[in-house]
């Protein structure tokens, strides 16, 4: 599709970028921020339960978690949580370093610091977080960055605490892993301002260079995650939740913009034939009297495991069911997704309907069960089987969503799928589901805090690619030095006589990789390290092809050993180079082609040289050596 | 919209430049505004403010739910856009009756079972009417037909001895209506000094008096409210157990609650949820939603008749003195001088004092004050006949306590004060248990407390829910 295209589906996205902060500490108590095991020492059961917001009122996400009747099981280790992620004890105070991580990456997106932080407690209550809700706070308000010529705005920056990893969730046991449970994490908003799938992509692509420009946001795996706000015209605002890969982005957004269209089309041809919500008369048979001989095992297997059978008949909706809305997904999988997260009947198929395009049960035993249940010419019969209160659940869950078919499309969460389509996750939360946090008092930032924190960032990361790439360095060097935080070593060392940007992507990135894949520890290196050794290749004190065997060392030296090491690796006296060349002249090479030949006596000088000498003196020596040769 | 100044509260908690700044732009609390200001655009509703909080600061509630405090001295421009005034309600629901279930009636001092949050201050309100309660936790109504009273509307910490005297009559009128069980809401952190006293005061009950709490408040998701209710009305409704008793959570996780004696039980946590515990004995039962499993036999019955005697009375100039080392004489003169009738000694080891106290425990016999010895070990009896030291302190009228917990001895002794003055009186009162506060044996499994780390409690640990 092009994006006309996009433009005729009114298609709008925002994005909701999650990035964890590279702190040393937990956001509300002392528990080390990343710790990261499967191993655990003991396990805690918990229920959530909603409760109301400061408004008065029940958010609609809070009842359908409390629908589902889960019993959540955390997993805890000694080593990364403590009584305050349990729920068992007061929060301590919000961790100032990450509080200052905040607002300096705030401030990298040009937004408009609060004068007072509150934290506030947004529920969820899928047991993610044990308390049930999540605190979180406001540090910056209405900014915006560049992005093609235009500007992408920027709603707000929240700090709050990451949520559990779920391990597994299986009928009505979800178990958690509690590691990350409480790591600081930056959530930046944008306003719907994207208007093409890969459009969307770039910006969550820019997003990201601008927190890890600032060089206090988390590497890796895990560390950063978006959630994709999308919409087209009469549809509504879908939040995709927990995208890791951007590259998948553009077809998420693709395909959920298509579902929506689809849903608006399944709404006016219920419409087109008449049928009204108001009219909407759906009804609830019990089949199990009937299910003996319906030969279909996961039916069987549930009625043998002492389940019912339960026919939801849904009148006008015979043909509404088979619509596709995503490839290969017909408009009764989203009543099946539903069911499956609700309803807890996550053995698939959980429900199967009549009329299909394949169906499942011979033509006879539909009828049969049809006549049962009085289906019309044009009503869809749909089937679920289980125990019995979640089969009651499940009937509630396929009526509630056939209604919702009149409206278009309803307000969910969906989570994605690696094939780009996405699945019904859970009702769409409110902003009912927030209510200040009493336990904690309201934080100040006096505007001395953030204008300190604002002379201190470095540029934002469009202006620190431009600077760099003003320095000679290739794109892909400039966006992976800005993407490693790398700005404060990358500009003093450019001040430095000498030092040229080539030469600084080189050790910062070639050699460090290298070093990094040979399994060295270069994080033991700090900012005063760095700008040494950059520093004496700039002035000559030390060789370029040094570096690949002096940074291991380097790295593993005591701090005080390293001004030691550094001087060692410096080039040796011109004497001493003209020395090695004569003796690697002496050596016979095999080749008789003279460019060989002369790589081969330029290996045997560096090595006798222990690659201390910079190449080019190297081989202007050998040159000239040889031309005396020649000429004697 | 209202005319500006006929708004009530319109400055809900504003003050200094703050309110100063409302009053300017003709903005206050409910109005939706757009704030232009020297650290950037801001757009919400003005929420009140707490009382505590500064003065320079108004807090916005943004349309993504989210409060922020925008500082007053830089707003340039305050426009007020709309206005909108919450109203917060329970959803209340009439409890329905059921005939057959048993009728339980809950007393309320002012916990947090069902409860709302509170603008001005951040607290938490308590919502307690059966429509209430039954609106945020509709399962009571399996259990009973429930009735509520309201008597207080106190924190825990500020229960005292009106309380007392006030719950205990009651208690009274409520087996006189022939109820099938008494539930009270309590805070925790006194609950257990409620639960002796009463053990006093309402002596051979018919039915199960159950007080109840909880560690986190029932405005969060995770609150163990609900599920102590349930247990508790369980309790008070169907149990056969005809005492004053604690229900809260046995372990932290959601699964079952202990019921522990009024006299032996004591709040060992500042947070966690499973912070009640029985000490020196074990609890007198688990419950869970369906059941009531007692673990011991040697609990008062239910019975059908309503013969309780109720014995309200308090004399509160009783105090507990913590012992510690190079503890001064003029800590106990000071009580003596005031007019303290009555103290505890939580003492060291087996009950013990040092020599320095000696003069002003024979100040205190001679002035009538009616010494008793406790262990700040909490576990086990005071035995003050093992060392010279004990023996010394019984010749200077110090009466060893047995095994009464250090608050409980105050709750006794506050209560037999009010019977008599009379030493003998006092002292054969003192030790007479009436409710179990003075055990004979100490099981050997009353003294529990694993330690984390070692290899069986980690192995226990991965068996069962923490």
């Amino acid at each position: 599709m092009r994006p006309e295209d996009y433009a005729r589906l009114g298609l709008r996205s925002g994005l909701e970028v999650h990035q964890q902060l590279n702190t040393e500490r937990k956001l509300f108590c002392r528990c080390p921020a990343h710790v990261y095991t499967n191993a655990y020492h003991a396990e805690v059961l918990r229920h959530m339960r909603p409760t109301l917001s400061e408004l008065g009122e029940y958010d609609g996400t809070a009842l359908m978690e409390f629908k589902t009747r889960k019993n959540i099981i955390y997993r805890i280790h000694r080593s990364n949580v403590c009584t305050y992620e349990l729920d068992d004890a007061p929060p301590f105070e919000m961790n100032d370093q990450a509080l200052e991580y905040a607002v300096e990456i705030s401030l990298s997106l040009g937004l408009s610091i609060v004068g007072e932080v509150h934290v506030a407690r947004k529920q969820y209550l899928d047991g993610s977080i044990p308390t049930g809700f999540q605190r979180t706070a406001i540090i910056g308000v209405n900014g915006e960055v560049p992005y093609k010529g235009r500007k992408i705005g920027i709603q707000q920056l929240s700090i709050e605490e990451d949520s559990c990893r779920e391990v597994s969730d299986v009928g009505h046991l979800r178990i958690y892993n509690t590691s990350r449970l409480s790591v600081p994490l930056i959530e930046i908003v944008t306003l719907p301002d994207m208007r093409t799938p890969t459009e969307v992509a770039e910006v969550a692509h820019a997003l990201r260079k601008v927190t890890r420009g600032t060089g206090r946001a988390r590497k890796g795996i895990g560390a950063a995650r978006q959630d994709v706000n999308v919409s087209v015209t009469g549809g509504t605002r879908i939040e995709i939740k927990g995208v890791h890969r951007i590259p998948l982005i553009p077809r998420l957004v693709h395909y959920e913009a298509l579902r929506q269209k689809a849903l608006l089309d399944i709404r006016d041809r219920l419409a087109a034939q008449g049928r009204t919500l108001d009219g909407f008369a759906p009804r609830v048979v019990d089949l199990s009297a009937l299910a003996g001989p319906v030969s279909f095992s996961p039916i069987q297997q549930g009625m043998a495991r002492g389940g019912v059978l339960h026919g939801v008949v849904l009148p006008g909706f015979s043909e509404a069911l088979n619509t596709l809305v995503g490839p290969d997904r017909p408009f009764a999988q989203e009543l099946a997704d539903q069911v499956r997260v609700v309803a807890c009947l996550d053995k698939l198929p959980n429900l199967i309907h009549h009329p299909s395009p394949s169906p499942e049960l011979a033509t006879a035993t539909w009828t049969r069960l049809r006549t049962a249940a009085s289906a019309g010419q044009d009503d869809a019969l749909v089937l679920v089987w289980g125990p019995a209160m979640d089969v009651e659940t499940a009937a509630g869950e396929i009526i509630d969503r056939a209604r919702q078919a009149f409206r278009g499309v309803p307000q969910e969460t969906r989570q994605a799928r690696s094939n780009g389509t996405t699945g019904f996750e859970r009702v769409l939360p409110g902003a009912e589901r927030m209510y200040p946090d009493t336990d904690l008092p309201p934080i100040v930032i006096p505007a001395a805090r953030a204008d300190a924190a604002a002379a201190r960032i470095p540029p934002p990361a469009w202006e620190q690619e431009r600077r760099f790439a003003a320095e000679g360095m290739k794109p892909h060097q400039s966006e992976a030095l800005v993407m490693e935080g790398r700005y404060p070593v990358v500009a003093e060392a450019l001040q430095v006589q000498g030092v040229s940007g080539a030469m600084v992507a080189e050790v910062l990135l070639e050699r460090s990789r290298q070093a990094r894949r040979a399994g060295v520890d270069l994080t033991t290196l700090g900012h005063e390290d760095w700008l040494e050794l950059l520093g004496r290749l700039g002035d000559g004190r030390l060789a370029r092809e040094a570096v690949p065997e002096l940074l291991p060392r380097l790295a593993s030296a005591p701090a005080g050993g390293r001004t030691e090491l550094l001087d060692a690796a410096g080039p040796p006296a011109l004497t001493m180079i003209k020395a090695a060349v004569a003796e690697a002249l002496r050596e016979r090479p095999r080749s008789a082609d003279p460019e060989a030949r002369r790589l081969f006596w330029m290996g045997r000088a560096m090595h006798r040289l222990r690659h201390r000498a910079p190449g080019r003196q190297v081989a202007e020596i050998i040159q000239d050596r040889l031309i005396a040769v020649e000429e004697a | 919209m209202s005319a500006f100044a006929d708004r009530p509260d319109r400055f809900k908690g504003y003050r200094g430049a703050a309110l100063e700044v409302l009053e300017r732009f003709q903005v206050g609390v409910w109005s939706q505004v757009r704030v232009v200001s020297t650290r950037g655009r801001f757009e919400g509703l003005i929420l009140p403010r707490q009382e505590s909080a500064d003065a320079s600061h108004v807090v916005l509630k943004m349309i993504t739910g989210y409060n922020v405090g925008v500082e007053v001295s830089g707003i340039t421009e305050m426009v007020e856009v709309g206005y909108r005034e919450a109203h917060y309600k329970i959803p209340e629901q009439d409890f329905p009756y059921a005939e057959g279930k048993p009728n339980v009636t809950l007393l309320g001092t002012g916990g947090t079972i069902a409860s709302r949050l509170d603008y001005r201050t951040g607290a938490v309100i308590p919502a307690f009417s059966p429509g209430e309660l039954y609106g945020s936790v509709p399962e009571l109504a399996d259990t009973c037909n429930l009735t509520t009273k309201k008597l207080y509307g106190v924190f825990s910490e500020n229960i005292g001895p009106d309380h007392w005297i006030g719950l205990a009559k009651a208690i009274g009128e409520e087996i006189e209506r022939g109820v099938d069980g008494i539930v009270i809401g309590h805070g925790t952190d006194t609950m257990a000094h409620t639960a002796a006293v009463l053990s006093f005061m309402v002596q051979d009950s018919p039915v199960p008096i159950v007080l109840v709490g909880s560690q986190r408040s029932s405005d969060r998701p995770s609150s163990d409210a609900a599920l102590n209710l349930i247990h508790a009305t369980k309790t008070a409704g169907t149990s056969d157990m005809a005492e004053v008793m604690v229900c809260m959570f046995g372990p932290t996780s959601d699964q079952y609650g202990l019921l522990h004696r009024g006299t032996r039980v004591r709040k060992m946590h500042s947070s966690y949820r499973s912070t009640f515990r029985t000490v020196s004995d074990i609890p007198l039962a688990m419950v869970d939603r369906h059941l009531v499993t007692p673990l011991r036999e040697d609990y008062k019955r239910r019975r059908t008749d309503k013969n309780v005697t109720i014995d309200a009375v308090f004399d509160d100039r009783v105090s507990i003195v913590y012992y510690y080392p190079s503890m001064k004489p003029d800590v106990i003169d000071s009580l003596i001088q005031a007019g303290y009738r009555g103290i505890v000694i939580a003492g060291t080891g087996l009950g013990h004092v040092n020599k320095g106290l000696y003069p002003a425990l024979q100040r205190a016999k001679e002035a009538g004050v009616h010494v008793f010895m406790t262990v700040q070990t909490l576990w086990g009896h005071v035995q003050m006949n093992v060392y010279e030291t004990g023996r010394d302190m019984q010749a200077l009228g110090v009466i060893p306590g047995a095994n009464l917990l250090p608050e409980v001895a105050f709750a006794k002794l506050g209560w037999v004060l009010a019977h008599t003055d009379d030493p003998d009186e006092v002292r054969r009162m003192m030790l007479t248990p009436i409710a179990g506060e003075i055990t004979e044996r100490e099981p050997f499994d009353g003294y529990m407390i694993l330690q984390g780390g070692l290899p069986e409690v980690e192995e226990f640990n991965l068996k069962h829910m923490f």
